[in-house]
C-alpha cells in the first residue's frame, strides 16, 4: 500500500485542489491502494480544505470507491435480473467454492474480494462479472473456474 | 432594473423580476404553496418536490423552488393533479419517517406533521418502511441529539452547516434508500467538527435534530425544598420568548418573561445582562492592557487581534478549525458561566447560601451554551457553575406547562442584586452589540469623554446578516495615563455566522487585514438568531428581533456597562479590581486545541 499523505499530494498536484477535483483523487487512491481508508479520507479533506464528512458523502456515494479494505482483484458478479435468470446464482457458488470465501469478503491473503453489482450492461451476454476493470461475459462454471486459476497464478 | 416575466398563476397575471422561482411569485400573489426543503436563508435544493406545481402544456409537474418563472407560463397550484402529487409526496416521506408523534419532541411544531394534517394524509397506499430499517439515534452530546429516524433528508442542515456555518459537520452519505444525513463515519457528534450551534435545529421541518432539553431536571430543582435555584436570562431571549408563546415577532417581553419566571418558581430570577456589563469591563480592560502591552512595552508575546470570547459556538469554531489563533481570543468567560461562578460564590455568600444547595438554571437563546456549561473548565466556582441550560424554546414549553396567560402577564422587574444592567448589555444579543458596549467602555476609560456617537449609537459596528462589517474609530485628546493612545486608530471587525468569521480569520492569517479587535458570534445576525430561539427563523423575523434590542437600548435609564451601579458594587465588595486576582480565578478561562479532523 502507498503511503496516503505522499500520494494524495501527488494527486492534488495533478488534479488540482478544487472542490470537482475530488472525484479524481478518491479514483486515485483507490487504483493504488484499493479503497480509501478513514485517515486517507482526512488527509484528503485537509488538502482540499474540505470537511471530512463531505469526503465521507462523496466516497460513500459511489460503489466502486470502495470504503473497506478489498483485495489486489475485486471480482463483482452482476446481480441483476437478467444475469440472475442466466444463471448467477452458480456463478456465485462456483466463486465462493474456488476462493473460499462468501460474497462481501476478502481472502486472507488479500487477493481476491468477490462482491455483488448493479447491472453492468452486459445483459445480452450474461451471466457477466468484472474484475477490477475487465469485463468477463457468458459466464460458466467451467469458464470461471479456468479465468480465476489464470489470476491465481498471477 | 431587472426584465420583468410575465405569467399567469390561478389565472391571475402577474409580473415579476426575471430569475424569480414560481414559488417567489406565487407569494407575491398571497398564494401559499406548501415548502419542506425549501428554506429562505439556504440555496434551493429542490429535492423533497412538495411544492410542485402544474404547468400547462408542460407533462410533468415542475418544483415550483427550483423553477424560474418564465414569459406566458400559466401555472395552477391547486388542480387536482397538483394536490394528489403533493399528498402522495408527503406519503412516500411519511413512508419512511418515524411518526410516532407523541413522543416527539418537535409534536405539535413540526412542518411535516403540519403538512400531513393539512392534506389528510392516512390513505395507507404505501408500505411503512420504518420497521425495516435500523436507523441511529445520537443521543450522546449535551447540546443536540440527532435522530435518524425522523429525517426525511430534506439537507436543510447539510446546507446550514456549509452555507452559513462552513462547518460541514454534516453531510449526505451514501445514496438510494440507504441515503443519510451522515458526520464523518456516523461518528457521534460530540467526536466530530460540530460547533453546536444548532443552527441546523432552527431549521430542521421534523425532529431529526433537537436540542437535548433538561426541562425536566429543571422543574425537580425547582420543586426540591432544599435548593435555592437562580435563573439568569440571555439578552436576545427577551425579544423572542413572545415568538414561542404565540405574540408577535420582534415584541420586547423583558417584564413578562420575569414574571413568568418568578411564577414557575425559581427563588430568583436574575439577569446575564449584568455580567454582560461586567464581561465588558473585563474584556475592555484586557484590550487595552493588550494595546499598551503592545504599543509602549513593544511586547512580542501579545497577541492582537484580540477576539470576543462570548459565543461559545464560536469558541468551538476556532478550537478546531484555527488553533493558531487560541491566544487571540479574550480569556473572559462568556457572561453565561461569569454569571454561573458568580452565583456560587458572591451571590452564595451574600445571599448566606451553602453553595452546594444553589442550583443554577440559564436561559439562552443557544445550544451551544448547553455544551460550554458542560466544560471541565467551568467549575471555578468549585461546583458545575451553570447547572442546566434552557433555550427561549423550553422555558416557553414551560410556561404552558405551568398555564400560564403568558400575554396577560403583568410587567415585573428582576430581583436584585444581579439583576441590574445597561443598555449596553441588552446589545450582546446583535451582532455587533459587543463591540459597540466595549467601545462604549473603553473610549471613556481611555479619554473620560462619551463615544463621539448621536445618542451612544455606533452605527459603523453594528452587523449586518451576510457581510463582514470593519470600523475604524480614532482615540483622541486621551487621558494621561493613556497617552499611548493617542491618536490611535482603533481597527475592528464584526462578523456574524462562522462562514464570514473564517473569512476574517483566513484575512487575518494571510496578513490581508489588520485588526485590533474582532467580534465574531457564530449565529447569523447575532445571538438573536440563535439556535435555542424560536422556529422559524429567517432574515425579517430576525431583522425584527434586531430592532427590538436597539429599541430596548435606547430605553435602558443606564447605556454604558461601567456606569451600572451592582457592577460597581461587586467590584468593592468581591472583585478587587478589573483583571484581578478574583477575576482571574473566576471570569476568566483557557481554551483547547481541538482535532478539525
Amino acid at each position: 500500500m502507498t503511503d496516503c499523505k505522499s500520494l494524495i499530494q501527488e494527486l492534488a498536484e495533478k488534479y488540482g485542489r478544487e472542490r470537482s477535483s475530488l472525484l479524481p483523487i478518491l479514483q486515485g487512491v483507490v487504483s493504488a491502494n484499493h479503497y480509501v481508508s478513514d485517515t486517507c479520507m482526512t488527509d484528503i479533506a485537509k488538502e482540499l480544505d474540505l470537511s471530512a464528512a463531505q469526503v465521507y458523502g462523496t466516497a460513500t456515494f459511489y460503489s466502486f470507491l470502495d470504503t473497506e479494505p478489498r483485495g489486489e482483484y475485486v471480482i463483482r458478479v452482476c446481480k441483476t435480473i437478467t444475469c440472475d435468470m442466466h444463471g448467477k446464482k452458480t456463478i456465485v457458488q462456483t466463486l465462493e467454492d474456488m476462493l473460499k470465501i462468501k460474497v462481501g469478503e476478502t481472502t486472507p491473503n488479500k487477493k481476491f474480494t468477490l462482491l455483488e453489482t448493479n447491472c453492468l450492461g452486459w445483459c445480452h451476454e450474461g451471466p457477466a462479472m468484472l474484475i477490477n476493470d475487465t469485463p468477463y461475459s457468458g459466464l460458466t462454471s467451467e469458464k470461471v473456474h479456468d479465468i480465476i486459476s489464470e489470476y491465481i497464478q498471477k | 432594473m431587472a426584465n420583468k416575466i410575465n405569467l399567469t398563476i390561478d389565472g391571475i397575471n402577474i409580473s415579476v423580476d426575471e430569475g424569480a422561482t414560481i414559488l417567489e411569485a406565487a407569494r407575491q400573489l398571497n398564494i401559499h404553496i406548501p415548502t419542506l426543503c425549501y428554506h429562505e436563508d439556504l440555496c434551493v435544493a429542490g429535492n423533497c418536490r412538495v411544492c410542485v406545481v402544474e404547468q400547462e402544456k408542460v407533462k410533468n409537474l415542475p418544483a415550483s423552488c427550483a423553477t424560474p418563472a418564465a414569459e406566458g407560463m400559466v401555472i395552477h397550484t391547486n388542480s387536482m393533479k397538483v394536490r394528489m402529487a403533493r399528498k402522495h409526496i408527503v406519503e412516500l416521506l411519511l413512508s419512511e419517517h418515524n411518526a410516532d408523534c407523541t413522543k416527539c419532541y418537535k409534536n405539535g411544531n413540526c412542518e411535516l406533521q403540519g403538512l400531513a394534517s393539512q392534506m389528510l394524509t392516512g390513505d395507507h397506499l404505501f408500505l411503512d418502511l420504518v420497521p425495516g430499517k435500523k436507523y441511529t439515534i445520537d443521543m450522546f452530546n449535551t447540546a443536540i441529539i440527532k435522530d435518524d429516524s425522523r429525517c426525511i433528508r430534506c439537507q436543510r442542515c447539510v446546507r446550514t452547516c456549509e452555507e452559513l456555518q462552513s462547518v460541514s459537520a454534516l453531510g449526505v452519505a451514501y445514496k438510494g434508500d440507504k441515503m443519510k444525513i451522515s458526520t464523518f463515519h456516523e461518528h457521534p457528534l460530540f467526536e466530530v467538527v460540530c460547533t453546536n450551534c444548532g443552527q441546523c435545529v432552527n431549521r430542521c421541518p421534523t425532529g431529526a435534530l433537537i436540542e437535548r432539553n433538561y426541562i425536566d431536571q429543571v422543574w425537580d430543582a425547582i420543586y426540591d425544598s432544599t435548593k435555592h435555584v437562580v435563573v439568569q436570562t440571555a439578552p436576545a431571549v427577551r425579544v423572542a420568548l413572545g415568538e414561542a408563546l404565540g405574540m408577535a415577532t420582534g415584541k420586547i417581553v423583558t417584564g413578562k418573561m420575569v414574571a413568568a419566571l418568578k411564577r414557575l418558581g425559581f427563588s430568583s430570577v436574575l439577569d446575564t445582562d449584568f455580567t454582560a456589563d461586567l464581561t465588558i469591563i473585563e474584556e475592555g480592560h484586557e484590550l487595552l492592557t493588550r494595546l499598551k502591552r503592545a504599543l509602549v512595552d513593544k511586547d512580542p508575546t501579545v497577541t492582537l487581534p484580540m477576539a470576543t470570547s462570548c459565543s461559545p459556538g464560536w469558541i468551538k469554531f476556532i478550537e478546531h478549525t484555527f488553533p493558531e489563533f487560541l491566544p487571540n481570543l479574550s480569556t473572559c468567560k462568556s457572561p453565561q458561566q461569569m454569571f454561573g461562578a458568580l452565583a456560587k460564590t458572591y451571590y452564595a455568600q451574600k445571599r448566606k447560601l451553602d453553595p452546594k444547595n444553589v442550583v443554577s438554571v440559564s436561559i439562552m437563546p443557544c445550544t451551544a451554551k448547553k455544551f460550554e456549561a458542560n466544560r471541565p473548565e467551568m467549575r471555578s466556582s468549585g461546583y458545575k457553575d451553570v447547572d442546566y441550560v434552557l433555550t427561549t424554546r423550553e422555558l416557553g414549553i414551560m410556561i404552558k406547562q405551568a398555564g400560564l396567560e403568558f400575554d396577560e402577564l403583568p410587567d415585573e422587574k428582576f430581583d436584585s442584586f444581579m439583576g441590574t444592567s445597561s443598555g449596553a448589555a441588552v446589545i450582546f444579543g446583535s451582532t455587533g452589540g459587543v463591540m459597540e458596549a466595549a467601545l462604549r467602555t473603553a473610549y471613556e476609560i481611555v479619554t473620560g469623554r462619551e463615544v463621539p456617537f448621536d445618542g451612544l449609537n455606533i452605527t459603523p459596528v453594528r452587523g449586518t446578516e451576510g457581510e463582514v462589517r470593519e470600523a475604524t474609530i480614532k482615540i483622541e485628546k486621551v487621558k494621561p495615563e493613556w497617552s499611548f493612545l493617542e491618536g490611535v486608530e482603533l481597527k475592528c471587525a464584526v462578523a456574524n455566522g462562522l462562514a464570514h468569521a473564517k473569512t476574517v480569520m483566513q484575512n487575518v492569517r494571510d496578513g490581508k487585514a489588520n485588526y485590533h479587535f474582532i467580534e465574531v458570534m457564530a449565529c447569523p445576525g447575532g445571538c438573536l438568531g440563535g439556535g435555542g430561539q424560536p422556529i422559524p427563523t429567517n432574515k425579517e423575523i430576525r431583522t425584527k428581533r434586531k430592532m427590538a434590542i436597539y429599541e430596548e437600548d435606547m430605553g435602558m435609564p443606564i447605556r454604558k456597562s461601567h456606569e451600572n451601579p451592582e457592577i460597581a458594587e461587586i467590584y468593592k465588595e468581591f472583585l478587587e479590581k478589573p483583571l484581578g486576582h478574583k477575576s482571574h480565578e473566576l471570569l476568566h478561562t483557557h481554551y483547547t486545541a481541538r482535532k478539525r479532523y
